[in-house]
């Protein structure tokens, strides 16, 4: 079954050769053809995942590395030590996320071939989309940081080109949609400043990128509470953990990053060399584990680097559901439970990611009250979900996050696409209303005003849209932890393990998580049934959700088939000491088969007083907020109930304000900024480089030298000289042309003249002694 | 050989007599053909001389030198009359006051 593992690049490959078919030939093969490459190309990568999945259940589990095949070793230069290959690892968690990437992404992507039916850049948004799938499966698959760099850049590439899809539309999300864009990418750079940073640390202090070099089995984790309640065994235990590493160390050669961090924190003392400094080990894994943390909360929208995320809901919504929601934004809490070796043995970054998360989850929920837009809604209810991963990877919970990663991903891709069929169904029924009643010049005039995602123009969707209606029901419950829906179960294991981090090892983010994160959950229920009120329950506000059609058949079977997941997906991981289902679907499967390849994964049993609170708060919340919007307030909803109430006014208005995130960036960083940047360029750059040191220091001197160069010098002496030899020249010349008469009787007289004279010289001596001188 | 001798002397004054008159024709007259004669008459004024002197010191030399001489007057008479009548053709006249083309 190894052989299987071969396959690994195919995951990678399939997507690209889609993508450079949909590229060269996607004008002529029309939309049909375009769709059936792209989700042809999903589901292969879908199969091969599947394939690999299987292939890891039949050979128990064991990791495996490949090699691109022509691409083996990607970076080398031997006499540095660098060698960085580009070789992919099979193990569980690497699998986990390429069958979420890929599943999930075929069902956008079906999907998607309905949404964007008649757009006219059909072809190029099903290349980008193939394009991402690429890289993020690069980013999940690859074996070393550097691989997982390059993906993470790549998706934030594809992230920027789709939010700006629609960049020609002048309006999008509160902004223009090229610069949600760029917002999201000037973000993300942030971020990823911050990762390659990380990175690079983690370069100089392993000497190798690679998470396990191939061959190598993770070393099993080490508990300090264990080692520290039995002493005598202690070192028994360590002494076995010494042999084996030695044993790897000797068998293998080099360990690869997780490994060897393990062996030099079971060691202890280890240094890190920067030239004439060097740094405790532990402390530096607290640097590159806080720099990864950087990137994480950019690329999974945490304090202070979300702000690029609900902006994000300017692109076309399968874009949404896809890569700002169920998967790209996920990477940072899969960098951080693939790295959960370093995060486990950082106390302080521990502590710092614990509070992060928590502090976002309840923030952005709380902000997800006071939204009129209903993606905006369900993107401020990504953030706070992604708070829930990540406070659980603070608290410990590796597995916890992951399970909620994927429960996560199933439904609120489900919800993302439930309102994308909501907005397509308004808008065609704007159109339909706009086409019925002829209105001539003042269509376009209305058609700029009405805002088919803003839900006060919504309402009563119930009977126009049953398909989507009910499966957004269901996606709704699984979001707001109700029993026995998908999120309940990862809910309540993040909540279990938050408790238990206080109670048992008495962390300090372990209660502040807890706390914060139940809170955050009753918000998740509240915002969550406020937004199926307004857009489904009552009567209908307007013309155009009153003639709403239903989607048709490609973007309904997506939502069916979501919302069976939404359902069920929880079961994949029923805690201990749950009655009856346990027996029926075994006890923390998903735990275990991330044991595999998550060193310190751990399980939580099930508590029953907790599970009740947490469940009753938010079907409290649930009824709370149906009691709130009512059908009374919704059959005429102008003002939130909220905002109309005096007591909560200001409340909302804060919650609507967005907590004036972007208002506080922009004074306290993008305008001082910006100040700088003009005071660099106006005073600094043109006032004194370019007036004074330039013009007056430079070109004026010079000018000058110049000057006395040109007229005394050159002009004064050394033109002179030559001229005056010239005007001697002339004059001789003058003088000389005389002698030419031009009559042959002068020049034949000058023959003569001149053959006597010679005849005289010779002659001479002859004539001095004739004459006797 | 009872041929009465006659001086050297004579045979030289009588070459520079005719030498003289050959210049004399050169430089004063203006037609070309009678200047050419004139420069025919120099020649052989040089070679009566040569001739003369060959004579005196019995040496073959002068001799050899007269032929080569009228060979090079005959070929250059030759050259000289063609130009004259090339001349003569384009200025309509042998003046040769009248040829200082190249001083204008």
């Amino acid at each position: 079954m190894e052989n299987f593992y071969d396959l690994v690049p195919l995951v990678v490959i399939i997507p690209l050769i889609g993508m450079v078919i949909n590229l060269f030939f996607g004008k002529r093969l029309g939309e049909q053809g375009v769709g059936l490459v792209a989700v042809g190309a999903s589901a292969g990568a879908f199969v091969v995942a599947v394939i690999l999945w299987i292939a890891l259940v039949n050979t128990d589990y064991e990791a495996g590395a490949v090699n691109m095949p022509l691409l083996g070793s990607w970076i080398e230069v031997p006499s540095a030590g660098v060698n960085i290959p580009w070789q992919f690892r099979v193990d569980t968690l690497s699998v986990t996320m390429m069958l979420v990437v890929t599943g999930v992404g075929s069902l956008i992507h079906l999907y998607a071939v309905g949404y964007m039916h008649g757009d006219e850049r059909f072809p190029r948004f099903f290349v980008y989309l193939n394009l991402f799938l690429a890289f993020m499966l690069i980013l999940v698959t690859g074996n070393n940081f550097l691989m997982m760099f390059v993906g993470w850049e790549g998706v934030g590439l594809c992230s920027f080109l789709l939010i700006g899809f629609w960049f020609d539309k002048a309006k999008g999300v509160g902004w223009r949609n090229s610069d949600a864009a760029r917002k999201a990418f000037i973000v993300n750079r942030v971020g990823d400043f911050g990762l390659i940073l990380g990175v690079l640390l983690t370069f100089w202090t392993f000497g190798t990128l690679d998470y396990y070099h191939p061959g190598e089995e993770p070393l099993p984790a080490h508990h300090e509470a264990e080692a520290a309640e039995e002493e005598q065994e202690a070192p028994v235990y360590e002494a076995e953990q010494a042999e084996e590493a030695e044993a790897h160390a000797t068998t293998e050669g080099p360990l690869g990053v997780f490994n060897q961090a393990a062996v030099w924190l079971e060691e202890g003392g280890h240094k890190v060399d920067f030239g004439t400094i060097s740094i405790d080990f532990e402390a530096m894994l607290t640097v590159i584990t806080l720099l990864f943390l950087l990137g994480a909360t950019g690329k999974s929208a945490q304090i202070p680097l979300f702000i690029w995320l609900p902006d994000a809901m300017a692109g076309p919504t399968p874009v949404s559901a896809l890569i700002h929601a169920a998967t790209m934004v996920t990477a940072g809490v899969y960098m951080m439970v693939r790295s959960n070796v370093l995060y486990h043995a950082s106390d302080e970054t521990s502590f710092v990611v614990a509070v992060i998360g928590a502090t976002t989850a309840i923030m952005a929920g709380f902000i997800a009250l006071g939204q009129w837009d209903i993606k905006k809604v369900l993107a401020y209810s990504t953030v706070s979900q992604l708070g829930f991963m990540v406070a659980a990877v603070g608290v410990g919970a590796y597995a916890a996050a992951m399970f909620h990663l994927v429960t996560h991903a199933f439904f609120k891709a489900l919800l993302f696409l439930g309102s994308g069929s909501v907005i397509h169904g308004v808008e065609h029924g704007h159109h339909h209303v706009m086409h019925a009643h002829g209105h001539g010049h003042e269509e376009e005039e209305s058609e700029e005003e009405f805002d088919p995602q803003d839900m006060r123009n919504m309402g009563g969707l119930r009977h126009r849209m049953p398909f989507t209606y009910w499966t957004y029901l269901l996606g709704t419950l699984a979001l707001s932890g109700i029993i026995p829906f998908a999120g309940f179960w990862s809910k309540d294991e993040i909540l279990v393990d938050s408790l238990k981090a206080g109670l048992d090892e008495n962390r300090l983010e372990g209660y502040i998580a807890f706390g914060l994160l139940l809170t955050a959950a009753g918000f998740t229920a509240f915002y969550m049934w406020r937004q199926v009120s307004m857009v489904f329950y009552g009567k209908a506000r307007t013309e155009a959700a009153e003639h709403a059609p239903e989607s048709g058949r490609l973007m309904v079977w997506p939502l069916i088939i979501l919302g069976f997941f939404s359902v069920v997906a929880g079961l994949m991981n029923v805690p201990s000491g749950f009655p009856v289902l346990g027996s029926i679907f075994g006890e923390h499967r998903f735990t275990s088969w991330l044991e595999e390849s998550v060193v310190y994964a751990h399980a939580a049993n099930f508590q029953w007083l907790l599970a009740t609170i947490a469940v009753l708060i938010a079907v409290g919340a649930i009824f709370f907020a149906r009691s709130i919007y009512n059908d009374r307030v919704l059959a005429n909803l102008q003002r939130d109930p909220l905002e109309a109430n005096p007591g909560t006014s200001r409340i909302f208005a804060l919650a609507n304000a967005k907590l004036y995130w972007d208002e506080t960036y922009f004074r306290y960083i993008v305008y001082p900024f910006q100040r700088a940047a003009h005071w660099l360029a106006d005073t600094l750059d043109w006032n004194f480089w370019h007036n004074w040191v330039h013009e007056k220091l430079i070109y004026r001197n010079f000018n000058r030298a110049t000057q006395v160069l040109t007229q005394p010098v050159d002009k004064g002496i050394v033109d002179r000289f030559f001229n005056s030899i010239a005007y001697v020249t002339r004059w001789a010349a003058g003088r000389a042309r005389h002698i030419q008469t031009g009559y042959v009787r002068t020049y034949a007289f000058s023959v003569l003249f001149g053959a006597l004279l010679i005849m005289f010289i010779i002659l001479f001596p002859v004539i001095r002694d004739l004459l006797g001188l | 050989m009872d041929k009465p001798e006659v001086a050297i002397e004579l045979y030289v004054l009588l070459s520079a007599i005719l030498f003289i008159l050959g210049a004399m024709g050169v430089l004063l007259r203006r037609n070309a053909i009678l200047i050419f004669m004139s420069v025919e008459l120099m020649l052989n004024a040089a070679n009566l001389a040569l001739a003369a002197f060959a004579r005196q010191w019995g040496n073959v030399d002068g001799h050899l030198m007269v032929f080569f001489v009228m060979t090079v007057a005959a070929s250059e008479v030759a050259v000289g009359l063609a130009l004259i009548v090339a001349i003569f053709r384009t200025k309509q006249s042998i003046d040769i006051d009248d040829l200082h083309m190249f001083k204008d």
